[in-house]
């Protein structure tokens, strides 16, 4: 694993081109700046082609024969197929716009990174094999010739695309870099080019039924000791259903909430909020996992994935399903969901069975998103919150790239946090709700080896933080996103110590006041709260 | 890819030095894998090392730390219990140092 360089040297990016034309400069593979690739097992298990050992190191990636002609025939398939395609790839004007907004061009410097100049890395092709005035003009047309060294640069850069769609905000044409990143790695797909924290994940997913590759007494295991830690702190002893048939609601969560830290503390926040609410829910071992990183491999596998938890809804016979903090999964229902694997007709429209809340937005894919439930119950006045037992923390909100800018979800977790929070400041107003700044590390590219791109591509958000950190002291950012959790709490370490990440549930976890509950004395992570007597003589 | 030599035995590990079969550990392994990270494996490291083997053997994953801080602490005694004692045995981080040593594989996902 490669060593990151220290934070003052990463945070002086040379902003300046260089002086040879972008077609003429060759990609140089660095340690810390790709992935590895996929392994063959995990290659084959998911049935993708040209499983084998190599390396993007090396010189030769060991491409099939007529590698050329299967991207050329996969790209005329996908023209044809998906209408977005043709048009993110005719339409570009150059106007620049979205030039400044990727936070992997501004933690990097490099033009490539541009997603104007990313697009142009398969545009360039495009033109060549798929337009007239390519085909005869060449250069002069902006086209180019497939070769060994651009499909490489295709990897290094569509690997340095979180499809975080920030720039799609500002692009006048509403052009989605995400779907062409998506596309692009379909290709390289084609020809056995992929990264294995991606495919591994997804291979998990498909045969244990969640990217840990938990088996169903490991995911048992799990939530029982998560239990015991709810015991410690609250001394309630709650027992968590299971593949419990005929519940009413399905709860699905990433499985990062019930094994990794800081997730696992909103996992808690979860099961003391149904506890408190008396939900009848039940978890499932089949389909334990929210996220989908089917979305990050391509079409086939995405849909597999998320097809397992419909499956699952409609075995155990629920009536509709709770969706947990997490981020792509959003994607995935709220854009992808229905025409690919719904509408879910065994299901009921979602209905609070606290509030009577019927939720109309999620009445194709019955799939509603926890803080939108939270939230209609705290309208209604449902919860007994003491934030309070929040005091030891400021906090603020990251909004998660897939939840704000693939599902408008900007205004539940702030109303949330305004009642389990009472020391709450927002990052400047360019880099949340649907200009958030991406984590750096989404679409599977949470990966070690990966540090350093990782922490350039978090710069812009970390520098955010770091503006409310100096400014309100805030020591906690909030997110609703499994991998954010996760890597926010490394980026922080980076960039700006002292700041913690969590889920907005945490925070919930924390202010819930339990029948029959022991006093608190320590937040859900075990560490003190905030002497409250010495507050309210404050006040 | 690269590989360890024990007792005249290549054994072949992954591109962080992690093995790339768990079937080929052995304590000589752990030994040799312990070298590499610049851990001495005393009695208290073998401690850590066998729960997250039988931990494995039982689960197929090596355990979410809050899991193996508590077996440790119920284990070893309560003052063994907490992050800090691990960091202090295995400096990089429980998670990934005393897991490679054990020969387990990294966990994936939103981790």
């Amino acid at each position: 694993m490669s060593k990151v360089p220290p934070a003052a040297e990463l945070a002086k990016i040379d902003h300046q081109p260089p002086e040879t034309p972008w077609m003429g400069t060759p990609v140089e593979f660095r340690p810390g700046t790709w992935c590895y690739s996929g392994k063959p097992k995990v290659v084959e298990e998911l049935g993708l082609p040209n499983a084998r050992e190599w390396s993007p190191a090396d010189e030769d990636w060991k491409l099939p024969d007529g590698w050329q002609k299967i991207i050329y025939e996969g790209f005329k398939e996908r023209l044809g197929k998906y209408r977005s395609l043709k048009i993110f790839m005719d339409i570009c004007v150059r106007c620049g716009a979205c030039a400044d907004k990727c936070h992997f061009f501004l933690g990097t410097g490099d033009p490539k990174n541009m997603p104007v100049l990313r697009a142009e890395l398969l545009r360039s092709v495009y033109r060549k094999d798929f337009t007239t005035a390519g085909k005869i003009l060449g250069g002069f047309a902006g086209a180019r010739e497939l070769t060994v060294d651009v499909l490489k640069e295709w990897f290094y850069y569509f690997y340095q695309c979180t499809e975080c769609r920030r720039c799609s905000v500002f692009c006048p044409y509403g052009i989605d870099t995400a779907e062409v990143t998506m596309m692009a790695r379909e290709l390289l797909h084609l020809v056995g080019v992929n990264i294995n924290w991606i495919l591994e994940p997804a291979a998990n997913c498909s045969r244990t039924g969640n990217h840990l590759g938990l088996q169903p007494h490991t995911f048992r295991d799990c939530i029982d000791s998560l239990c015991e830690d709810i015991e410690e702190v609250t001394g309630l002893h709650i027992e968590v259903p299971l593949n419990k048939k005929g519940a009413e609601v399905l709860f699905l969560t990433p499985s990062a909430d019930v094994f990794a830290d800081p997730g696992i503390y909103t996992f808690m926040g979860y099961i003391l909020l149904f506890e408190h609410i008396g939900l009848d829910y039940t978890m499932t071992t089949y389909a334990s996992e929210g996220g989908n990183f089917g979305l990050f491999t391509n079409q086939e596998t995405m849909k597999k994935l998320n097809a397992k938890m419909y499956a699952e809804a409609k075995r155990l016979g629920v009536k509709w399903i709770l969706g947990g903090e997490c981020g792509h999964m959003w994607r995935v229902i709220h854009q992808y969901m229905d025409t690919m694997n719904g509408p879910a007709d065994f299901l009921e429209v979602p209905v609070s069975p606290i509030t009577g809340t019927k939720f109309e937005n999620a009445k194709s894919t019955k799939m509603v998103h926890i803080t939108e439930f939270t939230a209609d119950l705290i309208q209604h006045n449902k919860l007994k919150l003491d934030p309070h037992r929040n005091n030891h923390r400021t906090v603020t909100f990251h909004d998660s790239c897939n939840t704000s800018r693939a599902m408008g979800l900007f205004e539940e977790p702030r109303y949330i946090l305004k009642n389990v929070v009472n020391n709450f400041h927002e990052m400047p107003e360019t880099t949340i709700r649907e200009q958030t700044f991406c984590c750096g590390s989404g679409t599977g590219l949470n990966t070690d080896e990966y540090m350093e791109m990782r922490m350039r591509g978090g710069f812009p958000r970390a520098n955010a933080v770091k503006h409310v950190h100096e400014k309100h002291g805030v020591d906690l950012l909030s997110c609703i996103c499994a991998i954010d959790r996760a890597t926010l709490s490394t980026l922080m370490q980076y960039w700006v110590p002292m700041v913690d990440a969590a889920g907005v549930h945490e925070l919930v976890g924390n202010a819930l006041v339990m029948e029959g509950e022991n006093e608190r004395t320590t937040d859900l992570r075990e560490e003190p709260l905030a002497d409250v007597e010495g507050e309210d003589d404050a006040v | 890819m690269s590989a360890l030599e024990v007792g005249g035995k290549s054994i072949e590990l992954d591109e962080d030095g992690f093995l790339a079969d768990i079937a080929d550990w052995n304590e000589d392994i752990a030994v040799a894998l312990a070298k590499t990270e610049n851990v001495d494996m005393t009695d208290a490291h073998w401690e850590v090392v066998n729960f997250l083997r039988e931990y494995y053997a039982e689960y197929k994953i090596a355990p979410m730390i809050r899991i193996l801080t508590k077996a440790i602490g119920k284990k070893f005694g309560k003052e063994k219990g907490n992050t800090k004692y691990l960091y202090e045995l295995y400096p990089a981080g429980p998670a990934k140092q005393a897991c490679k040593i054990a020969g387990l594989p990294k966990p994936t996902g939103c981790v």
